[in-house]
């Protein structure tokens, strides 16, 4: 269980993504006259190693999903490069690649999707639906798959007698397990996990980050963790990665992100988690205004409308993602020079 | 105060002593499916007070969101509400004159597509659904939707009814409202579409607002101002909230009295303080350890409830938890029920490790 402390090591990272950006058109009339863009990623870049997860946070429509899917060219970037490790043909740049370019490397990337609603279809019952990817992938054996599903459904603790039922028939944990099973059924390298526990009550997420720290150490895998729940990517992640509008403002390793996170919005951030104690009750840093759109953004630092540290540079000037420490990088003009307050001990 | 469970096993709550706004009496909601009956929601007693935000917690599939589709009357068949009561008091709230309600209804008694009803949902209690991607329709724009919703309980016109829903936009923290409403759901973010949601409930300014995990699929900033939001209307409008969550760190901040179901039946009931600093029933226990917290040691195995969810309809015999329950009494626990009891005046517990209070010991052979 002990894992090495972050040290620059020279290995080659499992999964690198540089200066990932993703626009949308904004279109107007029926014509659908171009307008504006939305920039939902700009400019993201992080890297993860093999093995370790790596932890996407930030407000609702800040980019997480798109950067997620990007990464897995569920969608198509509109810059960057995402340098994948492949298994047995050293790295490729996912970016460039076309439908059936992928199409070789796509099960070795799988999704957990946020929505356990959405994304099962109705009328599928949960052999179809988990045994879907070992059919189109070569599995043409029905009795095989049979026990493979079953043995998924085991893996994610599911009775395999279920295998007959729709998903109708479930509750939205349940929907959440069937997800990770299909997941996992073509044993994949990279697994990104979208929002995996949020739907789940505590019992059970705790069997779920158990299990994915299991299926971790024991197949290898590597994650790109998206969640909202901080103590969960606290629980489950090495790194963490904070976005704010479409930007990376923050990232670092776990440990050093918690207890000293140099950029204002990450301190809101940690300040906003509900502590399960009712004599600790606290409103948390109230951050002022909203959210600003990604289509139109404020000039200088995306944060400053909203930071109480702002000064005149932060309303002009946009700050770069520098380093602070080892592997520690901040996107804020005052980075180290503030009195932020990371999780309490 | 004197809790106390009389021979039906309807208890009499409360603190305060006031009439409650909404009284749940052992509810039954059952759906005859080919493999047996799914006992969904299975004798489920609880009060909500005017103004009183309850908070209803429990592992999935025990039967949350049944119970809330039954007191809204829009459970799917073939399920049905086979048993008990859901008196909803309209006077308790207050204000009875702007009602289209009085006095005291059960509403397992009302047509669900009925006249009665139909002016309950949705002004008098709305509901926040677990699903906003299924609650909107992806044809119209969200808009459209919920200036619909808003002219079905208020006689407004079209462009009033739009200004409504603009400003209630912007209450929940929407940016730019005039051009989002114009928007459909699906061109929405998750955090966007549940304050759409949100903002599609309070727009009739209900008296109790059943919101189905609001928060689930948002971040922490957005979830602490929409916690706050709702705190803020429950102040404003003395709004009572049914806030059903999974997150007791959520629970904690929020709630003033904690409702804990498992497999269609309440466990246990208390005052938020109680539930969290003296947990009494071994499932409340167990939940409370295995919550990671930003304080505890990073990628250690979490203390879980061993085994898994039995389905509703292989409901184990006597006590619901007693397969996966440490402190299981053989012989005891998997015989009878347990009923719900006042235990220590304040927290009403089903469990047979507290059947030496008198009353039960007599009554049990
Ligand atoms: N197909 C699309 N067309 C136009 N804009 C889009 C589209 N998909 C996403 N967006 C916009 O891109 C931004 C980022 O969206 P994204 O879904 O990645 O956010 P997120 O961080 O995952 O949010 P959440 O936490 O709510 O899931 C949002 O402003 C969203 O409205
Ligand atoms: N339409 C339906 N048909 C058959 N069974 C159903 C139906 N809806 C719900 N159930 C069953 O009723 C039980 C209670 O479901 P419910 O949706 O109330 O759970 P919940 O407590 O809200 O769970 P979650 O936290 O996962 O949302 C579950 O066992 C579920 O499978
Ligand atoms: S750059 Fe300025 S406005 Fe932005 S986070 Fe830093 S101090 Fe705040
Ligand atoms: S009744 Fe028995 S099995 Fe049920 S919670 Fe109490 S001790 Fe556990
Ligand atoms: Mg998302
Ligand atoms: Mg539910």
């Amino acid at each position: 269980m002990a894992r090495p402390e972050t040290n620059p090591d020279p290995a080659p990272p499992f999964l690198e993504v540089r200066s990932l950006t993703k626009y949308y058109p904004i279109t107007k009339g029926f014509r659908r006259r171009v307008t504006g863009l939305v920039k939902a990623v700009d400019d993201v870049s992080f890297s993860i190693r093999e093995g370790e997860t790596m932890g996407l946070v930030g407000e609702s429509g800040c980019g997480k999903t798109t950067t997620a899917r990007c990464v897995l060219r569920a969608l198509e970037p509109t810059g960057g490069q995402i340098l994948f490790q492949t298994a047995d043909s050293g790295t490729v740049d996912l970016a460039p690649l076309s439908r059936r370019e992928l199409r070789p490397l796509r099960r070795q990337m799988q999704m957990i999707f946020q929505d356990p609603f959405g994304s099962l279809n109705p009328r599928m019952n949960l052999f179809d639906i988990v045994g879907e990817p070992l059919l189109v992938n070569g599995m043409p054996n029905r009795k095989e798959r049979q026990e493979r599903v079953a043995e998924l459904l085991g893996l994610v603790g599911l009775r395999p007698e279920y295998m007959q039922r729709f998903p109708h028939a479930f509750s939205g944990g349940q929907r959440q397990r069937i997800g990770i099973a299909r997941a996992l059924a073509l044993n994949p390298r990279l697994v990104v996990a979208d929002e995996p526990v949020s739907a789940l009550d505590v019992s059970v997420q705790a069997q779920v980050l158990n299990l994915l720290l299991e299926l971790q150490e024991r197949l290898g895998l590597t994650y790109l963790f998206v969640a909202h729940d901080l103590s969960v990517v606290k629980h489950i992640c090495d790194h963490v990665a904070v976005m704010y509008v479409g930007k990376l403002v923050e990232t670092a390793d776990t440990k050093t992100l918690f207890y000293s996170p140099k950029h204002p919005y990450t301190a809101s951030l940690l300040s906003a988690v509900p502590i399960p104690d009712p004599r600790l009750r606290s409103e948390g840093i109230e951050l002022s205004g909203e959210v600003p759109s990604p289509a139109n953004p404020p000039p200088g630092c995306y944060f400053h409308p909203r930071c109480a540290y702002a000064i005149d540079v932060c309303k002009t000037q946009s700050p770069l993602l520098r380093q602070v420490s080892p592997g520690h990088f901040v996107s804020c003009h005052r980075a180290g020079e503030l009195p932020l307050q990371g999780i309490v001990t | 105060m004197g809790n106390k469970t009389d021979k039906e096993g309807a208890m009499v709550t409360l603190e305060g002593g006031g009439e409650p706004l909404l009284s749940v009496r052992n509810l039954k909601v059952h759906f005859p499916m080919d493999e047996g009956r799914v006992r969904a929601v299975d004798g489920v007693s609880f009060d909500v007070q005017p103004g009183q935000v309850v908070g209803i917690v429990g592992e999935s599939g025990c039967g949350k969101s049944v119970t809330m589709k039954a007191i809204l009357r829009i459970v799917e068949p073939p399920g049905r509400i086979v048993e008990g009561q859901i008196m909803y008091h309209s006077r308790a709230s207050g204000e009875a004159g702007t009602s289209k309600v009085r006095g005291t209804i059960d509403l397992v008694g009302l047509a669900p597509n009925g006249k009665e009803m139909r002016d309950i949902r949705g002004a008098e209690i709305a509901l926040i659904p677990q699903e906003p991607m299924a609650a909107f329709s992806p044809v119209h724009t969200v808009g459209n939707q919920v200036i619909e919703a808003i002219r079905l309980h208020r006689d407004l016109s079209k462009s009033a009814a739009r200004q409504l829903a603009v400003d209630t936009f912007r209450d929940v923290g929407i940016s730019m409202p005039e051009q989002r409403i114009d928007s459909y759901s699906w061109q929405m973010s998750g955090g966007l579409r549940q304050r759409a949601m949100i903002a599609m409930a309070l727009a009739a300014n209900p008296r109790l607002l059943i919101a189905d995990e609001p928060t689930t699929a948002i971040d922490v900033t957005t979830q602490a101002q929409i916690l706050r939001l709702l705190r803020k209307l429950r102040f404003e409008y003395n709004s009572a909230i049914i806030f059903i969550t999974h997150d007791l760190g959520v629970i904690a901040q929020m709630a003033d009295y904690v409702v804990v179901m498992y497999l269609g039946k309440v466990m246990a009931q208390g005052p938020v303080d109680d539930l969290f600093h003296n947990p009494l029933h071994p499932y409340t226990q167990a939940l409370l350890r295995s919550i990671p917290s930003v304080q505890s040691a990073p990628r250690v195995k979490l203390p879980t409830i061993s085994g898994s969810i039995p389905h509703a309809f292989n409901r184990p015999k006597g006590c619901p938890f007693h397969p996966r329950c440490t402190s299981f009494m053989p012989g005891v626990c998997d015989r009878d029920e347990p009923e719900l009891k006042a235990v220590d005046g304040r927290q009403l517990v089903s469990c047979f490790l507290f059947r030496d209070t008198p009353e039960v010991a007599n009554g049990q052979a």
